[in-house]
């Protein structure tokens, strides 16, 4: 934590940093590369989109940066500090059946806030459940709500503990095309309201151009950055103007799916 | 075609009605026909069962056998799911104790009787120890698979939210496997009232099992030998019916969906 104030650093609005990291499985009692030299720096506030072929190591690059795995080589710095495991300060959101199905609405989006007090926890459930439209479900449990609902439902309880980064692999890839769309617009929303980093995992090039300031377009195993593309379209993008689809086929390209489709 | 498929209400109660009145005729025309001293035909067996209401100490065996199993089963829970827990949580713990576990799990209850009377006497205490028995492998079973089968993805959350490893069993792995608890514990309780009969016929001088032996040699008394037999049965499915309820609860419900 930079605690010095005043001073403008030069890495102020650095958040997160990969500085050359790897990443190594053993299988078989070899070692399998799945990640190689990958640096990146992403700001504060920032709308990241990973993307690259299926298998490639998209997942496991999120796992090192949310904590769950600690990768062979380098390290994953956020606020200047090396990150030693999962934190409630950056959540994850999963693809599907991350919810509690034990618990209602209210009981998920109020799971990671056993510490505040009653009244706290109470405005607190309130208010993401209205940011992501269940009011009326506050009492349901899971298996009653649409897959829609329960991505929802699992970004308010993301939301809820004040996270400065979120990490969401694949959070919309399970939906079907129209309900995908109206949440990219709903996370889009969320995203300006709350400015929170957003590292967000995707096979789809749509999603990725559609909702990031910069695309990283990953390599096939072992995987590599292979591009880092900025979109500079301001929000709402239109997705049939000519730059949008310029930014689409440029990505398609890099991702190699525009001659293999 | 789906009206012939689903059955009326009327149909619900009158097949099974039909089949329980075949088979008691059967029954009944059986013991006619072979004209047997020894076995009751259902009109005795009734008249048996009037007998023991009407003498009162129906009453005290059924809440003796109820209170054996109570107290057996609930100790059984009480040990079982911990200890169940804690072996699904750390599979080394597991790998030591698991063979031991094994070979004791499928020695019945009743070739534990010697040792129950050696530890506890000729009493209750031996009674409740069968049943104890009986019902806390199951149990346990139940956790260790339970805690097993919970999806990485919810311990994965409860990590990343912060909680400790006793907040993550208490608060994520638990109700995550409390469906699969619930089966077991149901398990339980029903070898809980098979036991507790057995037991009651070799250990103690009250509860049904005891009054199913004593009716036998106390004048060979197979009319009421029957009809507290018929009342097991009908208890062990009440107590079955019971412990269904629980699985509808809102919070274990989406673990038994794909039964209903």
């Amino acid at each position: 934590m930079a605690t010095e104030t005043g001073m403008s650093l030069p890495v102020r609005d650095l958040k997160l940093r990969m500085e050359r990291v790897g990443m190594a499985f053993e299988r078989d009692g070899k070692s399998v590369s799945v990640l190689e030299d990958i640096n990146l720096d992403v700001s504060d506030g920032e709308f990241i989109c990973l993307v690259g072929p299926s298998g490639c190591g998209k997942s496991t690059l999120l796992n090192l940066m949310g904590g769950f795995l600690v990768p062979t080589q380098g390290s994953v710095i956020i606020d200047n500090q090396i990150i030693r495991g999962p934190d409630p300060r950056r959540i994850l959101v999963f693809q599907e059946r991350g919810v509690f199905p034990w618990l209602t609405v209210e009981g998920n989006i109020g799971f990671g806030l056993a510490k505040l007090s009653r009244a706290e926890r109470r405005e607190r459930i309130d208010h993401y459940v209205q940011m992501v439209r269940l009011q009326g479900f506050e009492h349901t449990f899971p298996s009653d709500l649409s897959g829609g609902m329960q991505q929802r439902l699992q970004v308010a309880r993301a939301l809820a503990v004040n996270p400065d980064v979120l990490y969401l692999d694949e959070p919309f890839g399970a939906l079907d095309s129209s309900t995908r769309l109206i949440l990219r617009g709903e996370l889009l929303r969320i995203w300006q309201r709350e400015r929170r980093t957003i590292i967000f995992v995707t096979h789809d090039v749509d999603e990725a151009v559609q909702l990031a300031d910069r695309v990283v377009v990953l390599s096939a195993r072992p995987a590599k950055i292979q591009n880092v593309l900025t979109i500079d379209i301001p929000h709402p993008r239109n997705i049939s103007s000519a730059r949008y689809l310029e930014h689409r086929d440029d990505l398609l390209k890099r991702i190699g799916l525009a001659y293999t489709a | 075609m789906k009206a012939f498929n689903q059955p009326g209400r009327w149909e619900k109660f009158f097949w099974p009605l039909l089949a329980a009145t075949l088979l008691l005729s059967l029954w009944h025309y059986s013991v006619l026909w072979t004209a047997t001293q020894v076995f009751p035909s259902p009109l005795s067996v009734e008249k048996g069962l009037a007998e023991l209401l009407r003498e009162h100490v129906l009453w005290s065996d059924i809440a003796d056998s109820l209170r054996r199993v109570a107290l057996g089963f609930g100790t059984a829970a009480a040990l079982g799911i911990p200890l169940g827990l804690m072996l699904g949580w750390y599979p080394s713990a597991n790998q030591v104790l698991n063979p031991v576990l094994q070979i004791l799990r499928p020695i019945s209850p009743i070739a534990w009787v010697p040792i129950a009377i050696v530890l506890f006497g000729v009493g209750d205490h031996a009674a409740v120890f069968l049943v104890f028995l009986g019902a806390f492998f199951p149990i346990m079973v139940a956790c260790t698979g339970g805690v097993s089968t919970v999806p990485s993805i919810f311990r994965r959350a409860g990590r990343n939210f912060g909680l400790s490893t006793a907040q993550i069993l208490a608060r994520v792995v638990f109700p995550a496997a409390l469906p699969q608890i619930l089966v077991g514990l149901r398990m339980a309780l029903g070898i809980s009232w098979l036991v507790v009969v057995a037991a009651e016929m070799i250990a103690v001088d009250s509860g049904l099992g005891y009054l199913v032996i004593d009716s036998r040699n106390s004048g060979k008394r197979y009319d009421l030998v029957v009809a507290a037999m018929l009342l097991i049965g009908l208890i062990g499915l009440a107590l079955d019916i019971g412990f269904r309820r629980l699985e509808r609860i809102k919070s274990v419900r989406w673990g038994f969906d794909h039964e209903s």
